[in-house]
């Protein structure tokens, strides 16, 4: 029995990878993960625009009051070691990348072209082994073409991956208008690799306050369909990895996803809810599910169920639609 | 070896030497000797060895007693130790010096000299600290330069070690301390070759050890401790040649040499002055003018002026001597004469008496510099001149006008030696605006040219929100010796528009001088905007005017107020002292030194303002006339109090020099309230009240920091001859129809902090932006502002006796008697201040700390605290840093001792005042504002009735009689007081028993001298002396004076809940023993904006850091649970709290795993704490310590 897989070319010895998340902003903590048995880890992201907003506020208070007063030439120390908010991301991830043995993959969050490419070179230079591509951006203005859209993000792939030697992975939202063209697109623009997919901040309004407020729900199973499904149908059609995000409660989805065509499987949300220790559970759930099956490794399931193995891929999943609609009866969601 | 020169001030060219040449340094804060601690911290926490390759163990004290004790204890287990010091804090360690030096103990104390508070505190530059230690023991060196406080810091150590005679390095506060220069510093090798450690290991080896033991410290009696006191001398009469040889040997290896005595002058002088310090340069500089024009004087300075070597000193001076001045920067009250006279004297008359010489020269003494009291070429002259005379003034002052004891000598103002190879530049800056820092920048850059010198000095405001710096610059081609302030200036930099109608800024320009105005106003337009004065000084002097918007242009290019870099490039543009080119590729590459590490962000917006300087600089077409109808304005209004005109405002005007001795109080009192007339108008925005969409809850006013909104209720009918701008709602409370209510902003005494606005609960139901008070340009509402004032003035305070002391709402119509402070934007102490001064003012005494409620509280110009319109107010008094809880006892001991006595002479007296008055004087309930209000008609009942009489129980009663209103005695400072440098005292108060009341202003670091930590300072948070985040969680205050049982305690955040506070404060007063307040104070230090600050105070709360709560000893004897828990328990995670402020956040980008670790520690530590306070909050009453 073997378990091994790879991903952007790393060789894992599994493929339930911790994707990136509060737990995965720590060295402590993603050292946690690997001793709970996880494949890989990704790092939480470097956001660009943090780093730009905390730099902006360290200079802003740490000169508040400086050189106003007779008593007091400053207000705060000198940190010799404060290198801009982005040193304490990096030295992190050096040093997790020094005592980690499974690979640490960073993420991340770019808003300017330099800080793309930028931050990518230092996340290299600090010791990835991977940069997943956290691009998050939600297009508002109506001038904006979805085409507008699709080639700036194309344009970051392709710089970052021409100035990086490190496989590159991009993380996606769900909303093209074709994703399997701009899968194919991404992976000609360097991407080695697609995480499917990205969970965006769900806006709400607090109606005590008429206040907008906006959460990050923890993921559920309920969230497996939409990337199973994509899984299922850019797998074999790529010449990349996928890894699968969202809805990861347990084994039973990690099987799905590898049934699709998953190279690897992301977890954040079953780690936070259950603990770390969940990983060596799913990693157990996986191991017994594919003894229990007569399977000898990961590799025989991966692809089992992918869309090459239905023909007329869009016509059923036309029909399914038109199923559920016609199975539904007021009532039945209750129950 | 290459020469490497560098501009540095003082404090940092000692420094760099005593850190490296000690392997401990015990520190606490204090100015102006800060810095020095600050760097030592700084420096070991950068990894920076000593000259062993060792990084010195740096250790903050509790006090400067506590720093000389940890100094004693590590020399006496063989480490070379060192501490820096001043003023007040020096004095504590004498104790300590004594014992040092009588044990010969090799060490050196690195000291910038500052006067000691006397009729006022002074934090400023002199000599009455130090020569106050000349019976310790200690040799006394002194510099009189910044190079020399580095280069003699070298000889200090070497002299030390070979001597075991102690050293008290001294150079002057501020004037050298503070002083940027242009200095060669010594290379680590030869510090190195000027320490011998066969000395170190001499000093180690007489260290303490249990292998070879020996006691010291032993007690004697009168039969051995005269003979033993005697036994060190061979010691002392060493030190000098070990010190000469030092120079010497110093001296050979950096190529400067030093004298014990160091002559300078005429060959054949007849005159010469005698100084110690930075004025021997001015005399130096001015005797060499003197001699070029004719004259025979000379100067002589003291370097080592304990052991004093009598033999050395008359052999510097010239034989030709016949008249001698000695100039003292200290005052001897009711002495012959000051120090270093009567050495001088004694010396001269030691040896004619002995026959060594055969005449005496005439010695005159003379004070000079007190308090950083300027001292220039003109009154040196003045010396100088003095000697010429018959009879030379003996006991004379230089440098101030005596018009009541006559001892000042007559300076010529216009009397100037500058050379004019010397660029001279004036900056008016503003405290937020960076000009400070980039002139700093700029000596650097021009210092940078091996050709070229430079000299940097700053004087600032005593505010602390919208205060003024003014930079004086000098470049030339010569090492520049004039520490002095500027008296004319080639280059003048306004860098507020509005200091032209505020100060005389162009008073020092030179004649052809280049002025650059930052100035909203175009080129075109300027002129007309600039006041009718400077109009007249530009044109009278053919004055050259630039003007740029350099506020615009950092406001478009995100950089807030911080104009610096702005003006720093017109600068160089416009003075010519570099090619352009050059200067900005420098200003870019100090910029990024700079702020490189704070990211790139802040790095390309500082280019990009660099870069579009020049394009926005205009030069301003200068008529021939002055004519415009603009004038500078009155600093105080024609109606303020004589005080306030004769004397407050030549501060303001920045002509405090020119008062008088006799224009000043003899004892230091000082009327109270005069914040109220100077009307800073320092904000951009101030609050806009909305009236009706306000809901008159108060919480805006409550958290004003300034007391900036007021707010009162009327009869309508007071509303007839209102201007049309000033603003009333109908009183939203029940029963009062005809009521009317103003919330009024005083927008000329805003600091714009906007605190108010983020804590106003009250939105427009249509726009949830818009609040019931909005911030909007001061300048728009500026005239309506100012009639409304004038009307709401004119209503009525609300009766006392009708307001609701339980509630915000309440308070609110409560005059404020601590207004206008110069405290921070936003500051997080003064609400608690004001809140006090509403609910308990006219009957309010005040013991205060040093530190900033001290500063804010007391620092001329002006003062906060107020009187009401019967003349009743906050009666206040600073006396100490570390004796307050004492010195407020004190008030109480007294108040108690006068109370009793005039209770008796009431009781004495009842047959001519009746038994009805006496009895209910004796007997009145003091709880409520009717209360107070019957008695205080009672006591005046008494008074009337003893009118008249002139018996000595009449008379007394009637001085006494005051005391028969209760008064409510307060004790308040900070942290740094309560919890470190005065927690014996506080912990004795708690202890007594006695009614007083403690509030404890808790910023959590040290606020006024910097930011530096105290025992308050919470677990992982940055602070200067815990730069990599506090490794110890903040001191449990209240949990520790809970466990007396008999201390009433409170825990309070304003922000979080102002109600709490209030009842709190409330409770506090009423409790009639000790009380104790821990408020919880944002602070600038925090690295958070504190616009925010209150719902920061509320994060804190929410989070359980800052739990609130109460413990009321009265509870417990009504049989009652004391311990009362007001805040819920912890509902965000600490992290939420503490993420918004940067001395949490840093941590994170520098030492992430520590950060994480002690974030962890602290939520598991306060969740621990969270349990305990339930655990009180929930036991039976009968389980606290009985009442």
């Amino acid at each position: 029995m073997t378990l091994a897989t790879r991903y952007l070319g790393l060789p894992l010895a599994h493929p339930i990878v911790a994707a990136a998340s509060p737990l995965t902003a720590t060295l402590d903590g993603m050292r946690e993960l690997e001793d709970a048995g996880a494949a890989a880890v990704v790092m939480a992201s470097l956001y660009e625009e943090q780093i730009r907003a905390e730099d902006t506020a360290y200079a802003l208070y740490t000169e508040l009051g400086s050189d106003s007063q007779a008593e007091a030439g400053s207000y705060f120390p000198e940190l010799p070691d404060y290198d801009s908010g982005v040193s304490g991301h990096l030295e992190t991830l050096r040093r997790a990348s020094e005592a980690l043995d499974v690979p640490v993959i960073a993420s991340l969050n770019g808003t300017t072209a330099a800080g793309w490419t930028g931050h990518a070179r230092a996340l290299e230079q600090a010791g990835a082994a991977a940069i997943e591509l956290n691009i998050y951006s939600v297009p508002v203005d109506p001038a904006v073409s979805g085409s507008e859209v699709e080639r700036r993000i194309l344009e970051i792939v392709r710089e970052v991956a021409a100035t990086v030697r490190v496989p590159v992975a991009v993380k996606l939202v769900p909303y093209f208008s074709s994703m399997p063209h701009m899968s194919a697109e991404l992976v000609r623009a360097g991407a080695g690799g697609l995480v499917l997919f990205n969970r965006l901040y769900a806006p709400d309004i607090d109606l005590t306050t008429l206040q907008v407020t906006r959460s990050l729900p923890l993921s559920s199973a309920a969230e497996l369909p939409l990337s199973l499904v994509w899984i299922a149908l850019l797998s074999r059609r790529l010449a990349c990895s996928l890894a699968a995000s969202r809805g990861v409660e347990s084994h039973v989805e990690v099987v799905k996803y590898l049934l699709a065509g998953a190279d690897v499987v992301m977890t954040a949300s079953a780690l936070l809810r259950y603990g770390v220790r969940h990983l060596a559970t799913m990693r157990e759930g996986l191991e017994r599910w594919l003894e229990a099956n007569g399977y000898e490794s990961v590799d025989a399931i991966r692809g089992l169920k992918d869309a090459t193995h239905v023909e007329h891929v869009d016509a059923l999943l036309r029909a399914q639609y038109v199923a559920a609609l016609t199975e539904y009866l007021p009532g039945k969601l209750v129950q | 070896m290459p020469v490497k020169s560098v501009v540095m001030d003082g404090n940092t060219a000692a420094a760099h030497i005593a850190y490296r040449v000690n392997e401990v340094c015990a520190i606490f804060p204090i100015t102006p000797s800060s810095t020095m601690a600050e760097l030592a911290d700084a420096w070991a926490a950068q990894g920076v060895k000593n000259i062993w390759g060792q990084v010195p163990v740096i250790q903050q004290m509790q006090s400067e007693g506590g720093a000389a004790g940890a100094v004693h204890g590590a020399l006496q287990s063989g480490a070379l130790t060192t501490t820096f010091t001043a003023s007040q804090g020096f004095l504590l360690m004498l104790p300590n010096m004594y014992k040092i030096a009588g044990e010969l103990t090799p060490c050196v104390f690195h000291v910038a000299a500052r006067a000691i508070a006397t009729q006022a505190l002074s934090i400023f530059g002199d000599h009455s600290d130090v020569m106050s230690a000349r019976m310790v023991g200690f040799a006394m060196l002194a510099a009189a330069s910044v190079q020399e406080s580095h280069d003699l810091a070298l000889v200090a150590q070497a002299a030390t070690l070979e001597s075991r005679v102690p050293v008290l390095f001294f150079f002057d506060g501020f004037r050298t301390s503070h002083e940027e220069n242009k200095i060669n510093l010594i290379p680590d090798e030869q510090i190195r070759a000027a320490i011998d450690d066969d000395l170190v290991r001499a000093h180690r080896a007489r260290a303490l050890t249990p292998e070879r033991p020996v006691v010291r410290g032993t007690a004697h009696n009168p039969d051995t401790f005269f003979q033993a006191r005697e036994s060190a001398n061979p010691f002392y009469a060493r030190v000098p040649d070990i010190v000469e040889r030092a120079m010497e040997r110093v001296g050979a290896l950096i190529g400067r040499q030093y004298r014990l005595f160091r002559y300078s002058g005429h060959p054949q002088a007849e005159r010469v002055v005698i100084v110690i310090g930075s004025a021997f340069e001015v005399l130096d500089e001015t005797a060499g003018w003197l001699n070029a024009h004719g004259e025979k004087v000379g100067v002589l300075h003291v370097t080592l002026y304990r052991p004093w070597d009598a033999e050395r000193f008359r052999a510097a001076l010239p034989p030709t001597v016949t008249r001698i001045a000695v100039l003292d920067r200290t005052k001897e009250v009711g002495g012959p004469g000051e120090p270093l006279y009567l050495d001088v004297l004694t010396t001269f008359a030691e040896a004619f008496g002995a026959g060594r010489i055969t005449s005496m020269p005439g010695i005159v003494g003379g004070r000079y510099g007190l308090s950083s009291k300027d001292f220039d070429p003109a009154m040196a002259k003045a010396v100088f001149d003095e000697l010429k005379k018959p009879q030379p003034k003996h006991g004379f002052t230089v440098g101030i006008n005596d018009d009541v004891s006559h001892t000042s000598l007559t300076v010529d103002p216009d009397f100037d030696i500058e050379s004019p190879e010397v660029v001279r530049a004036l900056f008016f800056g503003l405290g937020a605006d960076g000009t400070v820092g980039a002139n700093k920048n700029s000596t650097k850059i021009l210092a940078s040219d091996p050709a070229r010198y430079a000299q940097g000095y700053f004087v600032y405001d005593s505010k602390k929100s919208g205060s003024y710096t003014i930079s004086h610059l000098r470049f030339g081609p010569r090492a520049i010796r004039a520490p002095y302030l500027l008296k004319s200036a080639n280059f003048v930099g306004i860098h507020k528009f509005d200091f032209l109608y505020k100060l005389d800024t162009l008073s020092a320009a030179a004649p052809g001088a280049t002025v650059l105005i930052n100035s909203p106003h175009g080129a075109d337009e300027v002129w007309n905007e600039i006041p009718r004065e400077a109009q007249q000084q530009i044109v009278d002097k053919r004055l050259k005017v630039h003007v740029i918007d350099a506020s615009g242009v950092a406001s478009s290019l995100g950089l807030g107020s911080r104009v610096n870099t702005i003006l720093q490039t017109c600068f160089f543009a416009l003075s010519g002292v570099m090619p352009r080119d050059k200067a900005i590729e420098a200003i870019k590459q100090a910029t990024e030194k700079t702020y490189a590490k704070k990211g790139k962000a802040i790095v390309e917006k500082n280019f990009a303002a660099i870069d579009s300087a020049l394009s926005n600089l205009h030069e301003v077409r200068v008529p021939a006339k002055a004519a415009g109808h603009r004038f500078r304005l009155a600093l105080v209004p024609e109606t303020a109090p004589d005080f306030v005109r004769n004397v407050t405002a030549p501060i303001l005007a920045l002509r405090g020099d020119s008062l008088p001795v006799s224009a000043l109080p003899v004892d230091g009192t000082y009327p109270t309230g005069t914040t109220r007339y100077e009307k800073r108008n320092i904000a951009d925005e101030v609050p806009v009240w909305e009236s009706d969409l306000c809901i008159q809850c108060g919480q805006c006013a409550i958290v004003c920091p300034h007391s900036v909104i007021r707010s009162k209720y009327y009869d309508e009918s007071r509303l007839e001859g209102a201007p049309s701008a000033f603003k009333a709602a109908p009183i939203n409370a029940r029963g009062y129809p005809d009521s009317r209510f103003t919330l009024q902003i005083y927008v000329e005494d805003c600091t714009g902090c906007g605190v108010c606005v983020e804590n106003c609960p009250a939105h427009s139901p249509e726009d949830f932006t818009v609040k019931a008070i909005n911030m909007k340009g001061r300048l728009e509402h500026l005239d309506a502002g100012r009639e409304s004032i004038r009307f709401f003035e004119t209503l009525p305070w609300a009766d006392r006796t009708r307001v609701n002391f339980s509630n915000v709402r309440g308070v609110q119509f409560l005059e404020p008697l601590f207004e206008f402070s110069g405290a921070c934007a936003g500051c997080g102490e003064t609400p608690y201040l004001k809140l006090l001064s509403q609910l308990f003012g006219d009957r309010l005494q005040i013991a205060n700390a040093t530190g900033c409620s001290s500063i804010y509280g007391a620092n001329l110009p002006t003062t906060p605290w107020a009187a009401n319109a019967e003349g009743r107010g906050p009666a206040w008094a600073n006396s100490l840093f570390e004796d307050n809880a004492e010195f407020g006892l004190g008030y109480r001991l007294a108040i108690d001792s006068q109370t009793t006595l005039a209770q008796a002479l009431v009781r004495k007296l009842a047959p001519r005042l009746g038994d009805d008055l006496v009895t209910a004087v004796l007997e009145a309930p003091q709880v409520t504002e009717s209360d107070f209000r019957l008695q205080r008609e009672r006591v005046a009942a008494v008074k009337a009735r003893l009118a008249g009489a002139n018996d000595p129980d009449a008379a007394n009663l009637a001085a006494l009689a005051d005391f028969l209103v209760r008064r409510s005695v307060w004790i308040i400072g900070g942290d740094g007081w309560a919890y470190d440098i005065d927690y014996g005292g506080l912990d004795h108060v708690l202890a007594s028993g006695k009614n007083v009341n403690i509030l404890v202003l808790d910023t959590e670091v040290y606020s006024n001298t910097g930011g530096q930590a105290s025992k308050a300072t919470p677990l992982g948070a940055s602070a200067k002396f815990a730069a990599a985040g506090k490794t110890t969680p903040r001191k449990d205050l209240a949990l520790m004076a809970i466990a007396y049982g008999s201390v009433y305690v409170a825990q309070i955040a304003m922000g979080a809940n102002n109600e709490q506070a209030l009842v709190a404060m409330r409770e506090a007063e009423a409790y009639s023993g000790p009380s104790l307040i821990l408020a919880y104070s944002q602070c600038i230090a925090h690295g958070t904006d504190l616009r925010h600050g209150m719902k920061q105070a509320a994060r804190a709360v929410a989070s359980g850091y800052w739990p609130l709560l109460r413990f009321d000893p009265t509870m417990r004897r009504r049989g009652m649970n004391p311990f009362r828990l007001d805040s819920p328990r912890p509902r965000i995670p600490l992290e939420e709290y503490r993420y918004n402020e940067v001395r949490f956040k840093a941590l994170t980008q520098t030492h992430p795993d520590a950060a994480k670790r002690m974030l962890e520690q602290s939520q598991r530590g306060l969740e621990e704490r969270y349990q305990i306070y339930e655990d009180l909050a929930s036991r039976d009453g009968s389980r606290f310590h009985p009442a």
